[in-house]
């Protein structure tokens, strides 16, 4: 009787174990042994081989791709969060009728209606050289060069990023602020906090889990990217993924298996460390 | 890693056997002849799928129509960019049984032995074949230049088991050379408003953010080289198979030419190059035959500019993998020298490339198409791409003149160097700059 209750919560969480096993466990692990092969671009020697590290740890250009690619992913996580709050707040806070509220929300995702691609192409017409941007200025008189800086730089890559990702910041945030009891915000109006306490001291505490949980999402999407920065930067930018995928179309699947390496374990300091200021388990059993 | 499928396992022996004496047996009964081989399989044939990867440029739906509807059995095509083909060749040889490789790819997955050589007695038109992939020289008897992977360097081989190509010709072909062109520098005469002549104007400052470059790094550092040559920079002893130090100083130049704003853009498929020309972002880069024609059919102007220091060249080819046996291995022979007869040559005439076997393609072509295309006279009529629609008014001449001119005139090849993995660490560098 007891062994056998000891046994059903293993039961319980076999399926998903499964399929993280499957799914997760068995491909990270293969990209892990992968990693110290040997491999010259057509063959591939298994064995323990340390030279794809060693190359990683003595190349300028993975300390300067990962410099890259985490400024993007902090630029991003920045301009992500303001907005995504502040629609948020407004959403929440602002708006009191409920239907509004849902028809406002909704209104925030359809843009995602269509592939991200599109979403991103869609922006190559608008800021180019000859684009709807630079020709309307122009027509205006505001500037008489067009602006290069708009298409194929870092601030087009940026702006992409936050276009796309932004409502993966509100989702949560908005979750989060939607959980706080009215009756709280006026305690706190009652007990004399002006409206700037109440943000600081009672809102951003309370949507913390939601703040956190959107800064995985918007993190974890720009460190794995390589599309964005490639289309966006017209190739003048390069991310981590985008160095990997140059070596894998080349067949050089070792290298890459070891550059994946190091991202994984990158992104895992990233994720441990906002887990660190946010315990959201707890605060999701809460 | 690899598995090799061998006729030499008692299995393998024994289906051919059975399939070797089903094919005797129709052959006995039919015997008509079609399109110059004797379709003497009709019967059996026609229940093989033959799947043909290869790049876009070469893969084309309307040639495997064409060709199903003349062979009598299916022509199935994946397209795959050169690196895809190359990974299912060397990776999955099972998943296709007709590649389309590029010589510089044969190069780097011959050693696989996931393809069979190529008996040339089975290739009709074998002797019709320019004599560049034959002999490694151009029309006029002229060595063709060797530097990158000229094709006829890769174009023999020993046999099933030999890794190594042969320098002299041999009965057996590594691949069957289908297209090839010369490669140049595309330019906007619109907005760069004067006579370009040399590759050095790639990194010319006078361009500075209105250039790009090829960011398929074999090529893109040839393109590259091209420009550092031209501009007296650097001489380099084979641009095609440079050593350490001119890979440090080839990207080393390049990289001050990226900080200071040289590039627009680094683009690295047909239609990127496309759209950066048409947008005016870019006014000249490294560009493709059709890209150009892309361009032009948009109304703008746009010129695949011939340039004083001569041509890229590269060529593609047909590879029969090794798996292939039997009544399937007919099959793709078939295949192979319907390819060679000249509807296909004409077909890609029409898009800016040049056929192996000129002669059938020159057949097929009309007397005005083949002035326009091969000889480089202007063009009597409206010149239409194998679609009908209009890519030439009459009077104008194709860029860079005949045959003999471009094809004749080409400097290096596309190639994948000794020090390929340290070039592509070095290119990653200068892309991540």
């Amino acid at each position: 009787m007891t062994p056998f209750r000891s046994f059903i919560p293993y039961l319980q969480v076999a399926p998903l174990a499964l399929i993280m096993i499957l799914l997760v466990g068995i491909p990270v692990l293969t990209v892990l042994v992968t990693s110290f092969w040997s491999s010259d671009g057509i063959d591939i020697y298994p064995g323990f081989y340390l030279e794809n590290y060693v190359e990683i740890f003595t190349s300028p250009v993975t300390i300067r791709l990962f410099m890259t690619t985490i400024k993007f992913a902090l630029l991003t996580l920045i301009f992500t969060l303001l907005i995504g709050f502040t629609c948020s707040y407004f959403l929440v806070f602002h708006i009191q009728n409920l239907q509004t509220k849902i028809a406002l929300f909704l209104l925030c995702t359809i843009p995602f209606w269509t592939s991200n691609i599109i979403r991103m192409v869609s922006w190559v017409p608008f800021l180019g050289r000859e684009g709807v941007f630079n020709s309307a200025m122009m027509g205006l008189g505001v500037i008489d060069q067009p602006l290069d800086i708009l298409l194929f730089s870092d601030f087009a890559v940026v702006l992409t990023y936050v276009h796309l990702f932004t409502l993966f910041m509100i989702v949560p945030i908005f979750n989060s602020m939607s959980k706080i009891n009215p009756t709280v915000l006026e305690a706190a109006r009652d007990a004399g906090a002006s409206a700037l306490d109440i943000l600081l001291y009672v809102i951003i505490p309370l949507t913390r889990t939601g703040i956190a949980l959107g800064a995985i999402f918007v993190v974890t999407l720009v460190m794995g990217d390589f599309f964005v920065v490639k289309i966006m930067s017209g190739g003048q930018s390069a991310s981590v993924v985008s160095a990997m995928k140059n070596d894998i179309d080349q067949m050089y699947y070792a290298q890459a298996s070891a550059q994946a390496v190091l991202l994984i374990i990158v992104v895992l300091i990233m994720i441990s460390a906002i887990l660190r200021v946010v315990d959201i388990r707890a605060e999701l059993a809460r | 890693m690899k598995q090799r499928p061998t006729g030499a396992s008692p299995k393998g022996v024994s289906r051919r056997t059975v399939l070797k004496g089903a094919a005797a047996t129709t052959a006995a009964s039919l015997g008509s002849g079609v399109i110059g081989t004797p379709m003497i399989w009709a019967n059996t044939l026609k229940d093989v799928t033959i799947t043909q990867v290869g790049p876009s440029f070469s893969v084309i739906p309307d040639i495997a129509e064409q060709a199903s509807k003349d062979l009598g059995f299916k022509v199935e095509q994946q397209t795959a960019g050169t690196d895809a083909v190359m990974s299912r060749v060397a990776r999955q040889p099972e998943t296709l049984d007709i590649a389309d490789l590029e010589f510089w790819a044969v190069q780097r997955v011959w050693r696989t032995l996931n393809l069979q050589p190529i008996d040339i007695n089975r290739i009709g038109s074998w002797d019709k074949i320019i004599p560049l992939f034959r002999e490694g020289k151009n029309n006029d008897g002229s060595e063709a230049s060797r530097q990158g992977t000229l094709p006829h360097e890769v174009q023999y081989v020993l046999g099933a088991e030999d890794k190594e190509f042969s320098a002299t010709p041999t009965e057996l072909a590594s691949i069957v050379p289908t297209i090839y062109n010369a490669d140049t520098l595309g330019i906007r005469p619109d907005l760069v408003g004067r006579q370009i002549d040399s590759w050095a104007e790639l990194l010319n400052p006078e361009f500075a953010g209105k250039s790009a470059l090829l960011n398929i790094p074999q090529i893109g550092i040839m393109d590259a080289a091209m420009a550092i040559e031209a501009r007296g920079d650097l001489t380099y002893g084979d641009k095609g198979n440079m050593t350490r130090e001119e890979i440090d100083k080839t990207i080393e130049i390049l990289i001050d030419a990226k900080r200071a704003g040289q590039f627009r853009a680094f683009w690295s498929t047909f239609d990127e190059s496309v759209n950066l020309m048409a947008a005016g972002e870019v006014v000249i880069q490294s560009m493709w035959s059709p890209a150009v024609t892309v361009v032009r059919s948009r109304g703008i102007d746009c010129t695949y500019q011939p340039l004083k220091e001569g041509y890229r060249g590269w060529g593609v080819g047909m590879g029969l993998m090794g798996h292939l046996e039997g009544i399937r291995l007919e099959a793709a022979y078939e295949y192979l020298n319907w390819y060679l007869s000249g509807w296909q040559g004409a077909f890609i005439a029409r898009t800016g490339y040049y056929s192996s076997v000129p002669e059938t393609a020159l057949a097929t072509l009309s007397a005005e198409e083949g002035d326009y295309w091969y000889h480089g006279k202007p063009a009597a009529q409206d010149i239409l791409d194998p679609y009908g629609s209009v890519q030439e008014t009459a009077g104008r001449a194709r860029d860079g003149g005949s045959f003999d001119d471009r094809i004749g005139n080409i400097n290096c090849w596309n190639t994948v160097m000794d020090e390929d993995r340290y070039m592509i660490r070095r290119w990653n560098e200068f892309i991540s700059a």
